[in-house]
């Protein structure tokens, strides 16, 4: 309110009035940049600076100890002929796109069991949230220990049917897999945030369309998943783009000092690769080309996405 | 005032359900009813039986580990006396801690104060900055992340906990945006009547708006928590000297080692296991409010 007395014209003379707002705007100024100043700061060393940095490193060889020599665009050119790489893109495409449609789908059927679950809801809320606090390292080692072939409890279970389980953790055909599956095991964050939307839903829809005589398939269809819509675009679009970082739980499960056992071809995704390229082999300057590469990718999904939602997605009180 | 108690009954909400009630209370048993409840005792089975599979594990001798029993054959508390042994897990917890807390409080300090500036202040190009805040969230992490490695080499820090929090110091953007949508749903009257009473831009960030806004800081802090607790690619960058990982690190070197490293001990990965998970589940029980609070707002803002 102090501010719009200042403004308020014809109370004091029109020079008073604007050289009094002139230094109120410029104390307002000053104030303000002085809360923003740690992330002006931050930006600046660990943001900016960086992204000018990996651009000039991206077109040189680096390997820390000695100076960045000049290649120009050869580690571009690099890029395509490196079979590695298009392993570690393939690895990557494959296990995002089955992935995140799976996840989506996977949170919405939990998400749409817990709004019938009453007054249990809150306990079956914990139980599907806890493997999301468990430490990405340990989801790993899950992983070799829950789908070991020979002794692992999965394929015990499949067992149990009669089904003669895969050697998760070792057939490359079944690493990918394995990982979606056990990827599935943190869907709790994105249960809780699709819960949220659907108590958002007016339950007058639901009503209405009950008495028109609409079944429950048909209710989900036409009402639940249009009105939810933006929560799970935007569910779809965070795990599309960490679905191309992934790095942990594979890491973890398939790379590092110890492993010597397996052949981890089809582990190698894309960060994975980039990661040892940088800090094992230290080729400081094709790792980021790589990461200028992922961030073209990433960039060119989102934009994708975004347009392909203005088709399907609703948003409640939209203003565009 | 407002704000606080709408959030406090928001998160407080999905418990009563009052409004549903009537048509339930006659409790028929329905084919549907059945089937809910199938499919979620069903899922609340997989979700929460590799805990217990993994639990039960750490309390087998070496040779039972993959039994897939769920209540040992040989009960032994063994592994947990002998891992403190095979390895520096104290110190390693100790060090988590250290990293974790400092990284928790800066975040939330810088980044409350950033968000504040952006949300309370009018100024030219504060739109602009605020584009550019949010534009950083879309940056992927592996396009910064050597050049940093390069910074913190060139200080000589590699090899110390120092890079694995103190970029915590400038604010982190998430945060920003989580928390200056907390301080706009503030009545800025609350503000203006405080100035006019004499208080200065700082008083009135830290003992009106900082208060108000605390559930939002309580986020933060948890959010950020379990994200430095739990990371391993930060550690594997920055820590060489096991005197100084953190448990993801630790539990990753000791997988290496005991797990396929030949030596087989796979009782000791998976009792470190349950030492670096516990303080995660013990952390989600003290803030499940403010954890589900969290996730579903940044989910329908964001």
């Amino acid at each position: 309110m102090a501010s719009t007395q200042v403004n308020a014209p014809g109370t004091l003379g029109d020079g008073r009035a604007a050289r009094a707002r002139r230094i109120g705007r410029r104390r307002e100024t000053r104030a303000a940049l002085l809360f923003i100043s740690p992330w002006i700061i931050g930006f600046l060393i660990f943001t900016a600076w960086p992204i000018i940095y990996s651009a000039y490193l991206s077109l040189t060889d680096y390997d820390v100890i000695n100076d960045p020599n000049y290649v120009g665009l050869e580690n571009y050119e690099e890029l395509f002929r490196d079979p590695d790489v298009a392993l570690a893109l393939w690895n990557t495409f494959f296990f995002t796109v089955i992935q995140v449609p799976v996840y989506v789908i996977v949170s919405l059927a939990l998400a749409l069991l817990l709004d019938k679950a009453g007054r249990a809801s809150g306990f079956f809320r914990t139980a599907f949230f806890l493997p999301k606090m468990t430490p990405p390292v340990a989801v790993g080692i899950l992983l070799l220990l829950l789908f070991n072939g020979q002794s692992g409890l999965i394929n015990e279970a499949l067992s149990w049917f009669g089904i003669d389980g895969p050697a998760w953790t070792t057939d490359p055909d079944w690493v990918k897999p394995g990982l979606i599956l056990m990827s599935l095991w943190s869907v709790g964050s994105s249960v809780i945030i699709l819960l949220a939307a659907l108590r958002n839903v007016p339950q007058e829809l639901y009503d209405s369309a009950r008495v028109d005589g609409a079944n429950w398939w048909q209710q989900t269809r036409k009402i639940t998943v249009p009105m939810i819509s933006g929560a799970l675009f935007f569910i779809f679009i965070v795990n599309t783009i960490a679905g191309f970082q992934t790095f942990t739980e594979a890491y973890t499960a398939f790379f590092g000092s110890g492993n010597t056992t397996y052949s981890n071809d089809a582990a190698l995704f894309y960060v994975i690769y980039l990661f040892r390229q940088a800090f094992e082999f230290l080729n400081m300057g094709y790792a980021s080309a790589m990461a200028w590469l992922l961030f073209v990718i990433i960039m060119i999904f989102t934009a994708i996405q975004i347009k392909v939602s203005r088709r399907f997605v609703y948003y409640e009180g939209e203003q565009r | 005032m407002t704000t606080q108690t709408r959030l406090d009954s928001e998160a407080a909400a999905p418990e009563p359900q009052a409004p549903r009630t009537p048509a339930r209370r006659r409790r028929r048993i329905t084919p549907a009813k059945v089937l809910i409840w199938a499919g979620l005792i069903l899922s609340t089975l997989i979700f929460i039986y590799p805990f217990i599979w993994l639990i039960s594990a750490s309390f087998k001798p070496r040779g039972e580990v993959f039994d897939n029993k769920i209540i040992p054959e040989t009960f032994t508390f063994d592994n947990y006396l002998n891992v403190w042994q095979e390895a520096p897990m104290a110190l390693w917890l100790w060090n988590t801690v250290l990293v974790t807390v400092l990284a928790a409080v800066t975040v939330t300090v810088s980044s409350a104060m950033v968000a504040w500036g952006f949300a309370y202040f009018r100024f030219r190009g504060r739109n602009l900055l605020f584009g550019v805040v949010l534009a950083t969230m879309m940056l992927p992490g592996a396009v910064t992340m050597i050049p940093q490695f390069l910074i913190w080499n060139s200080l000589g820090m590699v090899d110390t906990l120092t890079p694995l929090w103190a970029q915590n110091l400038f604010g982190s953007a998430f945060y920003i945006f989580l928390l200056r949508q907390f301080f706009l749903g503030l009545p800025r009257e609350l503000f203006d009547a405080a100035k006019i009473d004499g208080a200065n831009n700082w008083t009135i960030f830290t003992r009106i708006a900082m208060p108000l806004c605390k559930p939002a800081l309580i986020i933060t802090l948890l959010f950020e928590f379990q994200a430095i607790w739990t990371d391993l690619m930060r550690p594997l960058i920055y820590l060489r000297d096991s005197d100084n990982f953190t448990v993801p690190r630790g539990l990753k070197a000791l997988l290496d080692q005991y797990g396929f490293g030949g030596e087989w001990h796979w009782e000791i990965v998976v009792t470190a296991s349950v030492i670096t998970t516990v303080p995660m589940i013990i952390l989600f029980f003290l803030g499940q409010r403010h954890f589900v609070q969290g996730i579903a707002t940044t989910g329908s803002k964001g």
